[in-house]
């Protein structure tokens, strides 16, 4: 039984009881377990990754590049290597080597339990039945309503609570099966060992330094998921939200944000 | 207790027994087949390990990847290294005459070479990619004596599981890899780059070029290698002085 937010149900006695509200399921546990063992990871896959980027703040194309070469740009910030001409005659500590450890040890968090979430995902039908756009969203205008919707800062439909809209869909596909699998595929890309037995690896991405650019620039577009993610659960009831990753359950009556 | 529950019960539990079991197994098999890297303590431990193991079970007998000679790098980049010792300025002085290669551990027969007596011992060249783990690259090519030939004139016994090398730099620099990079066909102790002799800058007169794993194990100035069953005992045994200042002792990734 469930009670639609703006119900025309009105008591006929004023009570101080608050209005009734369902708790519904929102979340399995293996999404909540994933979601949250992939937030740890990738936060710390961001934070080690920017501390390697400040040992070497240029990005090069092709195969090779090193001071003594163009880079095809440069970030703006002094760096932890005397080597490499900044500008800014200013050396920030060095703190490679624990990033390293960190950021290969997250690297492997991610992928297993990306690994896990695949598997499971497929398994349980999770992807139909959660993730794929279903008969009605399957059309250009799914998405241009919606994001009409979104700009009109329109609150959402009650069914949102329960199931994701067509750009939701969108954002979350692209992230598990396009971004993490091209960001672990540049990161794989810059290791020596892995390219000796998998040389096209690299090759098809045009170069080491190219694969390291890339890295960088899926990297990039996977902090303006997060971004654009939380500013989302923010702004539609980020309680409620942030109830349903952690427990499971929702409100079926939405916070007034 | 319903049946449910205690149907879940019975089968979480045998998955837990089953699970702590398989790593325990684990272990004992990573111990063995040598899938476990000297730095395997600590915080980032577990990852270290997966990596090492991952990688011993995938690279053990690949080749780095070899490039054209159109790809040499016009402009390498050295790599800044620590003011020269006196020591090495008086090597340097005299043409590196004098500087010599002592090979010791558990091998048959010690082994003390002049470069000249290694660039007479069989040589190799190869086109490889120089990867710092900062972030820069540069390809030159490479000419040298495989570690290999040197090891086995010396005589290695059959226990032996890394071969630790130093370097005149930085008070003593060391180093260490496992049999499967000492023994592996690019491994080189390099002494030529681009048709010259290798410039100091690059290392010379002697690097050990370990084309599959970052740059900082590609030590310059080599004069020492000591061949070993156990890391214990060579500085904290965590492999190499890499660990001791923060940095992977493999760095294949």
């Amino acid at each position: 039984m469930t009670f639609p937010c703006g119900s025309w149900y009105a008591p006929a006695v004023a009570t101080v009881v608050s209005p009734p509200q369902t708790k519904a399921s929102r979340h399995t546990a293996l999404v909540r377990v994933t979601h949250w063992l992939t937030f740890v990871a990738f936060m710390a896959l961001l934070i080690t990754g920017a501390e390697i980027v400040i040992s070497h703040p240029r990005f090069y194309w092709g195969e090779t590049g090193n001071v003594n070469m163009h880079p095809l740009f440069t970030i703006p910030i002094p760096a932890s290597r005397d080597t490499v001409p900044t500008g800014y005659g200013y050396v920030m500590p060095d703190q490679n080597g624990w990033s390293r450890y960190l950021h290969f040890q997250s690297a492997w968090l991610l992928v297993l339990t990306g690994a896990v979430y695949l598997i499971a995902g497929l398994w349980t039908g999770h992807f139909r039945r959660n993730l794929w756009p279903n008969a009605g969203q399957r059309n250009l205008r799914a998405y241009t309503s919606r994001m009409g919707a979104y700009l009109r800062r329109a609150p959402p439909d009650a069914s949102e609570v329960h199931s994701y809209n067509a750009l939701q869909k969108a954002a979350y596909l692209s992230v598990i099966f396009v971004l993490v699998p091209l960001v672990i595929w540049t990161g794989l890309a810059l290791s020596p060992a892995f390219n000796s037995a998998f040389p096209w690896g690299v090759n098809l991405l045009g170069g080491r330094q190219s694969a390291r650019t890339l890295h960088f620039f899926v990297s990039a577009a996977l902090v303006l998921f997060l971004v654009v993610h939380v500013v989302m659960v923010a702004m539609n009831g980020f309680r409620n939200r942030m109830r349903g990753m952690i427990t499971g359950r929702v409100t079926s009556r939405e916070e007034q944000p | 207790m319903s049946q449910m529950s205690r149907r879940r019960l019975i089968t979480t539990g045998l998955a837990a027994v089953a699970g702590a079991s398989g790593l325990a197994v684990a272990a004992r098999v990573a111990r063995r087949y040598g899938l476990v890297p000297p730095d395997h303590g600590g915080l980032y431990g577990p990852g270290e390990t997966l990596t090492y193991a991952a990688q011993r079970l995938l690279t053990t007998h690949s080749l780095a990847r070899e490039f054209p000679r159109s790809m040499i790098s016009k402009a390498p980049f050295a790599n800044e290294a620590d003011p020269p010792t006196d020591e090495f300025k008086r090597h340097q002085a005299s043409g590196f005459r004098e500087w010599r290669l002592v090979v010791d551990g558990m091998v048959d027969h010690p082994l003390s070479l002049s470069v000249s007596d290694i660039r007479s011992m069989a040589f190799l060249n190869q086109i490889t990619e120089v990867v710092c783990e900062e972030g820069w690259s540069y390809v030159a090519e490479w000419i040298g004596t495989p570690l290999s030939e040197v090891l086995n004139e010396a005589g290695l016994h059959p226990q032996v599981r890394y071969i630790v090398y130093r370097s005149m730099e930085k008070m003593g620099w060391w180093e260490s890899i496992d049999m499967a990079d000492a023994l592996h066909p690019q491994t080189f102790l390099t002494w030529g780059m681009n048709d010259g002799d290798l410039p100091v800058g690059f290392g010379g007169p002697l690097r050990l070029r370990v084309p599959r794993q970052l740059g900082y194990k590609s030590l310059k100035y080599i004069v020492h290698l000591t061949a070993t069953d156990s890391m214990k005992g060579f500085g904290k045994g965590l492999g190499s002085a890499s660990p001791e200042s923060g940095y992977a002792w493999y760095a294949g990734i």
